[in-house]
């Protein structure tokens, strides 16, 4: 039952990645800017959790909330500080800006802590038990509930909500919905709380699944969900959630035929096909450029 | 110990001492008046400070401790020993410097130093040049002695073993010790030295009459490792090698346990550090093994001789470091008095025929290479501590 065991292992890993993914593709969606800080708020996130849980020694919900809050924050913050006033700007200007603003996050909190891994602590006792001859812990169980729950919360916010529908309002026009009475400014920032949430929410459940964090953490993961999102057809919000699985599924599949080195250039691989056969990704309409 | 960093500023150094080994060659000759007077100066190039000084310190503090054993008990052939301490500062150019400075202006018989592979490989050069045996406490890269073009650098001596032979050890113990015959092996693909131990563990398993049955690898950095060991355990090894460092190899015992995976595991100096504990877990780390140099628990009397007497004058238990920095004293006592003498080159001659010479961290003999064929010891943890297993001849 080696298969069943990967299919779990691969979607544990894909729905870090899509929770991560949320978060680009929300912000991409709305102001069109490829957020490559977003990698950086996933590991604050984690070590915000790190520190909830074993230095004041909260349980793991009210860490996960709080750590929520605090990326939500710091989303704002980074978008305040560094894009707000690059709106009108070329999209290649704010994207170097989102580079600097993640080398910096990263080197700053080498700076201040040094470079070194933690460990995360144990919060749950962890239990496997065998479903069809494949070992499942408690924990993969656990990450996929809070993942599952954060996606169906996220549903709600954007398709239920008056914020959502301001959100769906600036992403499909920005100009249009501002004539319409929105207030723009607070519907991005509202986003990017809401996508960097779901990255801290991704850190602390890295935290209890990976153990290890490190200043460096998020480059990774972030790249991945990078592709998973463009997989899924960014600015699409299903579609992360598809990508971020599809991207863990392939991946353990690859180290399962005993490519395991190939595993991060498989994801890699395909960025580039996606890119090439259908830049719109998986979830994408074909449109036309306008000219 | 294994750090090969500052591989480019080496190659600027060695094109650099090249020229000034030239000068020094003369004022060294002259100076041999101090040779004849009633002391012998040894110099110590070590780590004293900067990324790896917890080595260097520590085979300091063995290192004094056997020379002021030595003096006490009448010095070599009478003559007292004299250290000349340099702080190499954990930087290879330092190391260069070191040695160029205790080779030409202090004079001195031998050096001691450094405890890194790559402080070593940086004095190499300057020890040949001088004719000044250099005997490195600690470093284990196969390179120490032994140059990239596979000459044998003549001066440049060891204590400690070389990395590939702990892998040779982790087979022998696995094959005789556990009894296993099916086993798989985790390497990282980013270290020569993972690299170099998993080739020595597979050609010595398979000649000892055992099978390998998965081989995989991973690359540093990498967290997720549950998809490989998921291929690993549907092999059925009885065994799994992993010969990596301690931050991935944290990761990988844990996810191994938490699978279900609850085979011996064993791996070598690599893992030697606290942080492996808190990301495996004391329970995940039960019946895992490691290769060491040394272990304080070793029932050996000349080991708890060490022990006693590095208690009393610091008043902890002695480490690895600390034994290796002490044998490396003795392995010199013995050479200087085979030789007969303080010269240089007699030395380094009575260094290579080292033969069953008995050490605190085993008997030491030196093969053609400069690597020595010593016996190593088997830690296991046990909740949460490393204990004496026991201790695997070549």
């Amino acid at each position: 039952m080696e298969w069943i065991q990967q299919l779990v292992n691969g979607i544990s890993l894909g729905s870090i990645y899509a929770l991560i993914a949320l978060g680009y593709t929300m912000v991409y969606g709305i102001i069109k800017l490829i957020n490559f800080a977003h990698g950086e708020i996933f590991m604050i996130g984690a070590f915000i959790g790190y520190i909830s849980i074993s230095g004041w020694g909260l349980g793991f919900f009210p860490a996960l909330l709080l750590s929520m809050a605090v990326c939500a924050l710091l989303g704002v913050l980074i978008e305040r500080i560094a894009y707000k006033r690059l709106r009108n700007a070329t999209r290649i200007a704010a994207l170097i800006t989102a580079i600097g603003v993640s080398l910096l996050i990263q080197n700053g909190v080498i700076y201040f802590r040094g470079a070194q891994p933690a460990a995360y602590p144990q919060v749950f006792e962890n239990k496997s038990f065998n479903f069809l001859g494949a070992q499942i812990s408690t924990q993969a169980i656990l990450i996929l509930s809070v993942s599952v729950v954060l996606m169906l919360v996220l549903q709600f916010i954007v398709h239920k909500t008056k914020i959502g529908k301001a959100m769906r309002a600036v992403s499909y026009d920005a100009e249009a919905a501002k004539l319409m009475g929105i207030n723009v400014d607070n519907t991005i920032s509202a986003t990017f709380a809401i996508g960097s949430a779901l990255a801290g929410a991704a850190g602390v459940i890295f935290g209890i699944y990976y153990t290890k964090i490190d200043p460096l953490m998020g480059v990774i993961p972030g790249l991945k969900a990078f592709v998973a999102a463009v997989l899924g057809g960014i600015g699409i919000i299903p579609g992360a959630v598809a990508g971020g699985l599809v991207l863990g599924v392939v991946e353990t599949v690859v180290s399962a035929l005993g490519f395991s080195l190939w595993r991060d250039a498989a994801a890699f691989i395909i960025l580039i096909l996606i890119l090439i056969f259908k830049p719109s990704g998986i979830f994408g309409k074909n449109t036309r450029e306008k000219v | 110990m294994k750090f090969n960093r500052a591989w480019s500023l080496l190659a600027a150094m060695t094109l650099g001492v090249g020229l000034l080994a030239g000068c020094s060659q003369d004022d060294k000759d002259g100076a041999s008046g101090s040779k004849d007077s009633d002391e012998i100066k040894i110099g110590v190039n070590l780590e004293l400070s900067g990324a790896v000084a917890s080595y260097g310190t520590s085979e300091a503090d063995g290192i004094q401790l056997a020379v002021d054993e030595i003096n006490d008990d009448g010095g070599i052939d009478g003559k007292k020993i004299k250290l000349v301490k340099i702080d190499n500062k954990s930087d290879a150019a330092e190391a260069t410097n070191a040695a160029i400075k205790l080779t030409t202006q202090e004079n001195v018989v031998a050096i001691i130093g450094a405890a890194t592979s790559g402080a070593t490989v940086a004095q190499a050069q300057i020890a040949n040049d001088n004719k000044t045996p250099l005997i490195s406490p600690s470093g284990t890269s196969p390179t120490v002695t032994v140059n990239e073009k596979g000459e044998v650098n003549e001066f440049v001596f060891r204590t400690s073993f070389i990395d590939p032979f702990q892998g040779t050890v982790a087979a022998n113990f696995a094959a005789n010790d556990l009894g296993v015959k099916n086993v798989a092996i985790f390497s990282d693909n980013a270290s020569d030295y993972s690299k170099g131990l998993a080739a020595s563990f597979k050609e010595d398993f398979e000649k000892a009459g055992g099978k390998v049955v998965a081989e995989e690898s991973y690359v540093a950095k990498d967290s997720d490792f549950r998809s490989t060991l998921t291929r690993i355990k549907s092999a059925k090894p009885e065994f799994i090698f992993i010969p990596g460092y301690y931050e991935e190899v944290g990761l990988i015992v844990k996810q191994a346990r938490e699978m279900g995976i609850d085979v011996p595991l064993m791996g070598a100096d690599g893992w030697d550090s606290p942080t492996l504990m808190d990301l495996a877990g004391a329970d995940a780390l039960n019946n895992t093994f490691t290769t060491n140099h040394y272990s304080s628990d070793d029932p050996d009397g000349a080991v708890k001789a060490f022990n006693d007497k590095f208690n009393e004058e610091y008043g902890k238990s002695p480490d690895a470091f600390n034994a290796l920095g002490y044998d490396t004293v003795y392995l010199l006592k013995d050479a200087i008095e085979r030789a007969g003498s303080v010269d240089s080159t007699k030395i380094k001659d009575a260094l290579a025929e080292t033969d069953g010479l008995d050490l605190v961290t085993g008997n030491y003999s030196v093969d053609e290479n400069h690597h020595p064929i010593k016996s190593a010891t088997i830690l296991e943890y046990k909740d949460g501590e490393q204990v004496f297993n026991t201790k695997v001849n070549p």
